[in-house]
């Protein structure tokens, strides 16, 4: 009943304009991107907001890119970074997270908080001194490099979230385990991963996006050609090509484009993600 | 305990890659930074000054300028995200909850799209609807009559840096959206029940119930904010360059640590005064997690449901 009295037609109707006015703000940039990269150089600038037409229509900027930039090997850098990266920051991260929560153990809390430091601390104030690192282990222009870094930033949050999941896991179920004489590590691997998987998806999704988006690290850790990111190597043809408007806009919409599909496919899981301790 | 028990290796080795990778790549070196900025180079070694090179870096004419012109800058970058991003974030996520909202799902998932975006992509999607040459903006200021307001934000001195502080707030809205309804969505229903009991609807149930429920949520998102925008380097980079320009007018920590550290143009890469910076932004950053560790959280737990 409450609820009926709640919702009168205009509050509504006031709600969605406002919203939608904010969803075509945040989308708008986007759009225009999208639809000017596919139109001749004369449409581009003479009717930026329309949708390109039979005569207007144009792959020229697309050509370019595929021609001058080496996107396809920056885009197998990313990945391989991006991918590896995730592994690790996801099985280290479980492993440290089942031993905080499941074992008793002097310094167990000590420990739990010293991984926590690195949520709040960016780990780019250590750059000087990771570059030192890396220049003296002969790491500097590896996607190694990328990865050990991207790892050690990663830890932190995939630790303490993961160790919140696990302490939901019944411990009847670890002991039945025990008592069938599992060791821990298959305790570990066959029993608590599986039931925490929709825990390490949501950290997989979180740890993902500054890893791919990231431009500080790879412009000073690895800038050399062959090791080059697409945010990088897309930061700089940006640079190079800034008045060739039809290869500047074909590239951004390259790079826009697979963010926004693997967002669509995994936006539920981030948005469970997040809202999830909220809804238990 | 009597009986030994015996050493339970597998804590340790469940344990150790994490601590390690984290301890060698983020906490040393974030250590070795700090003893750093304590050195500088004579010729090819060092030599220890002490806490010369924050003299310098606050004193000195040929740095001081520079780093308090970051400094206040990135302060009106934070102030501007505070002010603008947070009450609009909050703002959304509020509407996105009103009862029985329809495409609540689509709205949320359209807002948040930004945030998903690369710095490069978004540095450079605003500089060409804001250039003044391909003409975007001013067309569509036109349209609404207002052909006139238009000025070349990004290139004036005096709007550059609220222009790229409000870029990075159409950016980051998505977080205090999403965060605020999580925290929205955690409230009782009796409690929202009990106010619609005692008549509190609408607006005032916001103000009066709700909002003092979610405070502990816009805690965290303000220290979000703050560590966030004391750490920018990219949007900068990518919209102004590694100069900050025009006139360094939006040069903040991030972008002045990147030049004095890596060298830029004509100016030559300096190790030590890197550290110096990044020692600079840690105890800032340092000093507001422990103004919201100790002074602003430790108040707010005080509704437990």
């Amino acid at each position: 009943m409450a609820n009926r009295a709640r919702t009168s037609l205009p509050r509504t109707a006031a709600a969605h304009a406002i919203l939608l006015t904010y969803t075509v703000i945040a989308l708008f940039p986007v759009f225009v991107i999208v639809i000017n990269a596919l139109k001749t150089r004369r449409a581009i600038f003479g009717h930026p907001l329309q949708l390109p037409g039979p005569e207007t229509f144009s792959l020229v900027g697309f050509q370019t890119v595929l021609q001058q930039g080496d996107f396809p090997l920056y885009f197998w850098n990313s990945l391989v970074v991006t991918v590896v990266s995730l592994v690790f920051v996801l099985l280290f991260g479980a492993m440290a997270a089942f031993a905080l929560s499941e074992y008793r153990f002097r310094g167990n809390t000590l420990t739990g908080l010293y991984l926590a430091l690195g949520i709040m601390i960016p780990i780019r104030l250590g750059t000087v001194a990771i570059l030192q690192l890396m220049v003296a282990t002969g790491l500097v222009n590896t996607l190694f490099a990328l990865i050990l870094v991207y790892t050690a930033q990663g830890i932190p949050l995939a630790v303490f979230i993961l160790a919140e999941f696990m302490k939901t896991v019944s411990d009847d179920l670890k002991n039945a385990g025990r008592i069938d004489g599992l060791s821990e590590y298959r305790i570990f691997f066959r029993l608590v991963i599986p039931l925490v998987r929709p825990a390490m998806a949501t950290v997989a999704v979180f740890s993902m996006i500054p890893i791919w988006n990231d431009l500080w690290f790879p412009l000073i850790l690895a800038p050399a050609e062959s090791v080059k990111t697409v945010t990088l190597g897309a930061q700089i043809f940006l640079g190079q090509f800034v008045t060739d408007w039809n290869a500047v806009l074909a590239s951004l919409s390259l790079a826009i484009i697979p963010v926004l599909v693997l967002y669509l496919i995994f936006s539920r899981q981030l948005i469970r993600g997040i809202t999830s301790g909220a809804v238990k | 305990m009597a009986e030994r028990r015996p050493v339970r290796w597998h804590i340790g080795v469940f344990l150790a890659p994490a601590v390690v990778v984290y301890t060698l790549v983020m906490i040393l070196p974030l250590f070795a930074t700090l003893d750093l900025s304590l050195y500088r180079a004579v010729g090819k070694t060092t030599e220890f000054v002490g806490l010369g090179n924050f003299d310098k870096l606050f004193g000195d004419p040929n740095w001081s300028g520079h780093f308090w012109n970051a400094l206040a800058n990135n302060f009106w970058f934070f102030i501007i995200n505070m002010a603008v991003q947070n009450p609009i974030g909050i703002a959304l996520a509020a509407l996105l909850f009103s009862p029985r909202l329809r495409f609540a799902a689509a709205y949320r998932t359209a807002i948040f799209v930004p945030t998903i975006l690369s710095f490069v992509i978004v540095g450079f999607v605003w500089k060409l609807i804001l250039s003044p040459l391909w003409g975007i903006a001013p067309d569509l200021l036109k349209m609404v009559g207002l052909r006139h307001w238009f000025a070349p934000w990004l290139g004036d001195p005096h709007y550059a840096l609220t222009t790229v502080a409000l870029i990075s707030v159409w950016q980051f809205i998505g977080i205090p959206m999403m965060l605020i309804y999580a925290a929205l969505l955690s409230i009782p229903d009796e409690v929202i029940e009990a106010a619609e009991m005692d008549g509190i609807t609408g607006m005032s149930q916001f103000w009066k119930i709700k909002l003092p429920l979610i405070l502990p949520s816009i805690g965290i998102i303000s220290i979000l904010t703050f560590v966030g925008n004391f750490n920018a380097f990219d949007l900068v980079y990518v919209a102004q360059g590694a100069l900050a320009g025009p006139n360094f007018s939006t040069d903040i920590l991030g972008t002045f640590l990147y030049r004095t550290f890596f060298g830029f143009q004509l100016q030559l890469g300096d190790p030590n005064m890197g550290a110096t910076i990044a020692t600079v932004m840690f105890a800032i950053i340092l000093a507001g997690v422990c103004v919201y560790l100790f002074g602003i959280q430790r108040r707010l737990r005080r509704y437990q449901f």
